[in-house]
């Protein structure tokens, strides 16, 4: 008797929750998913071609750009990248300030997670304190880069500069608050009824098909697969520091969700041992002016950045520009499970379950 | 103090009758006279409401909120609304043009005759009907239709979705709305609101119906489209659900005729189960413009504060156990009832 027509809906690409430039064509019974197809492609800007026009060093600012919410993790996949592909040292010093900006950079963007989900949910209160906690880091990269979001700081051999006078009180300050950030979040919202109903079961994503789809990140550590690079994979020092990968079993968006927030605690940890253990010295390795590697030399190298695994892979022709860059994107790899999440859930889980994806657009549009 | 309006209004129907005028034309110029006075106080209140808003959701979000134009942001909205009144008026080439023209008019209409029925004070009331709730909830369910109308006239699937959403809301949240008041009806045996006033004189009907205030509370926030269940509008979902295609004045009209409907049910609120106009010290008509901020600022820090929730949980929770709550409380009062008259009490 009341028969409904199947119908689309386009989620984005000028959409408020679609965290960019998505598109997800949603395919309607009703108030029921049936389908989502995701179209991509609407930030678009060549990133990998343009390296191959510019020489190892010009392209370092271009990886900030991949992740405009966790800038120091990309530059920093790279800066690595360029350095295994070398064979170039890096002074401890640089080190450990390295990992310190990547794991703010990690924080930052969870929070930018934890608020893009509150806005997207409907609890614009939720996104205001996560952007005022998020804020302070901000200030940290304006003081050391010179910049707040893309700060370009790391560079191949190490770091721009030393760090600043203040620097370290201003990081330990955030470090200190940041269990006090998390109880925050979780008493505004992760114990809240709606918050619960909203999120609990929703957009199921299961340990196989995880993995078969290759997802990675804290969106795999929700699924109760305990796979983190800093753990798996120790690059960078991330060996000398104690610290958990947090996972849940359900895979659901709030196992997600509350994956994001304790990396944020356990990212504070790392920069608490950081702080700790940095030496003195030098702050840049020796990096040869014309960065040149031997013809037919390629190399791989990942990292686990605040969205999964990003991996870098340069071919070398011997010239001083990359014969061809390819990029990992987390984010891309993510968003394929989207529909599979999506299917059978009503129109107001897409909004979730892309919100609790976390993907980020730069990155997946290359 | 206390008779100022309703001295003011008795010496301006003796003037006109010292003119020479019949007292039926004198009341039915006084008549005009309310409703200006009605349309005047409500564009005063969405004035102050939508500036207090912003700058306590600015509290609750550590910002600052307006704080630019005249003092603390204060005539920020001024500026908005004429910002509003200047921008172009696009009306979709696809749109059904009468109806979606009508929608905001209607929205704004029904809202304003909401008021009809309140007592904002001792006396002070613009009709004085004996059905008084009865009215109100009926009038205040139309606002649906102009909701469905501007979905169905913008002719978007997000408008229309949202339309939808709206109806299925409004409709099934009114049920309990009106149940949660019958507990009262029963009390008073009155529908008229002067009576429900006057039945409060020892006790307010909150203390008496704390299970009926908290299901019209719900209810109400519902029917007012607001946070958490604004559904209809869901910005992060609907972009804009009914008024997506509604640009400048039209988009407006439905911004005030929201303001006008909170205003109004809260004031319903405050008359219903706070007392009225009653209290001690101060005049009638300030006593129910306290209450009804008082009620207001529950709906602002509720908004602030929630995330939205999802639609078929929104309709589960109103017939699986808004509308069995509000029945068992309609039974309850009636034991009451029957074992307070056993007794002799009453």
């Amino acid at each position: 008797m009341f028969d409904t027509d199947i119908y689309s809906v386009n989620v984005g690409p000028v959409h408020p929750s679609t965290h960019g430039g998505l598109h997800a064509e949603a395919i309607m019974n009703g108030e029921i998913i049936e389908d989502v197809i995701v179209h991509l492609g609407y930030v678009h800007r060549s990133v990998e071609k343009i390296a191959e026009g510019k020489t190892y060093q010009q392209y370092v600012p271009y990886t900030a750009r991949l992740d405009y919410l966790a800038t120091n993790l990309p530059v920093m996949g790279y800066c690595q990248t360029v350095e295994k592909l070398l064979g170039i040292e890096i002074p401890e010093r640089a080190e450990y300030i390295r990992v310190i900006m990547a794991e703010l950079s990690r924080i930052a963007s969870h929070q930018i997670a934890v608020a893009a989900t509150g806005i997207d949910l409907g609890a614009t209160t939720g996104l205001m304190y996560a952007m005022r906690d998020r804020e302070r880091i901000m200030d940290i990269f304006a003081m050391t880069g010179g910049q707040r979001l893309l700060s370009s700081y790391i560079r191949i051999g190490g770091v721009a500069a030393d760090i600043p006078e203040g620097f370290i009180p201003a990081v330990n300050d955030i470090v200190n608050d940041i269990p006090k950030m998390m109880d925050e979040y979780n008493d505004l919202l992760t114990g809240n009824e709606i918050w619960g109903a909203r999120m609990k079961g929703v957009g199921v994503l299961k340990a196989e098909d995880a993995i078969a789809y290759g997802v990675t990140g804290p969106n795999l550590r929700a699924s109760g697969i305990s796979y983190d690079l800093r753990k798996a994979e120790p690059y960078s020092i991330y060996d000398r520091f104690d610290f958990v990968v947090p996972t849940r079993n359900s895979g659901d968006s709030l196992a997600r969700w509350q994956v994001r927030i304790e990396e944020i605690g356990e990212s504070g940890r790392i920069i608490k041992q950081a702080l700790d253990g940095m030496p003195e010295g030098e702050i840049k390795g020796k990096v040869p002016k014309n960065l040149k590697p031997e013809a037919g030399a390629e190399v791989y190298h990942h990292i686990e950045s605040s969205k999964g695994e990003l991996g870098y892979y340069i071919v070398s022709d011997g010239g001083a520009k990359p014969y061809r860059l390819h990029v990992r994107a987390p984010s891309f790899i993510n968003l394929m499970v989207l529909p599979l999440i999506s299917r059978g859930g009503v129109f107001q889980d897409i909004i979730t379950n892309i919100a609790t994806l976390d993907p980020i657009l730069g990155e997946s549009d290359r | 103090m206390e008779h100022w309006f309703t001295d003011l209004f008795l010496a301006f129907t003796g003037w006109l009758v010292g003119l020479g005028l019949s007292p039926v034309l004198a009341d039915a110029a006084l008549l005009i006279i309310k409703w200006i006075i009605i349309v005047a106080i409500i564009i005063l209140n969405i004035i102050i409401l939508i500036w207090l808003e912003r700058k306590i959701s600015a509290f609750f979000q550590e910002r600052l909120g307006p704080n630019r134009l005249g003092p603390f942001g204060a005539f920020q909205t001024i500026a908005d609304a004429l910002k509003l009144m200047t921008k172009e008026d696009i009306v979709p080439s696809a749109a059904d043009k009468l109806i979606f023209k009508t929608a905001p008019m209607l929205f704004i209409v029904v809202s304003v005759l909401l008021y009809s029925v309140i007592p904002l004070g001792q006396d002070m009331q613009v009709l004085d009907l004996n059905v008084g709730i009865l009215f109100f909830i009926s009038i205040g369910s139309l606002s649906t239709i102009a909701i469905l109308m501007a979905g169905w006239g913008s002719d978007n699937k997000w408008s229309l979705i949202g339309a939808f959403r709206s109806v299925a809301q409004m409709v099934s949240y009114a049920v309990p709305l009106a149940f949660s008041l019958l507990g009262v009806v029963m009390i008073t045996g009155s529908l008229n609101l002067q009576d429900i006033v006057a039945a409060q004189d020892n006790v307010w009907f909150i203390v008496l119906q704390p299970i009926a205030f908290i299901t019209y509370f719900i209810s109400a926030t519902a029917e007012l489209n607001r946070g958490p269940f604004d559904m209809p509008e869901a910005e992060q979902e609907l972009t804009g659900g009914a008024y997506t295609e509604y640009t400048g004045m039209r988009w407006a009209l439905f911004f005030l005729a929201e303001y006008t409907n909170l205003v109004a049910v809260s004031a319903l609120m405050a008359t219903v189960f706070l007392g009225g106009w009653q209290g001690p010290w101060l005049p009638s008509w300030l006593w129910i413009i306290i209450k009804t901020y008082a009620v207001i600022l529950v709906f602002f820090w509720i908004k602030w504060t929630f995330p939205r929730i999802r639609m078929d949980h929104l309709m589960s929770f109103s017939w699986k156990i808004l509308v069995p709550v509000s029945l068992a409380n309609i039974l309850l009062t009636g034991a009451g009832i029957y074992f307070f008259q056993g007794m002799g009490w009453c």
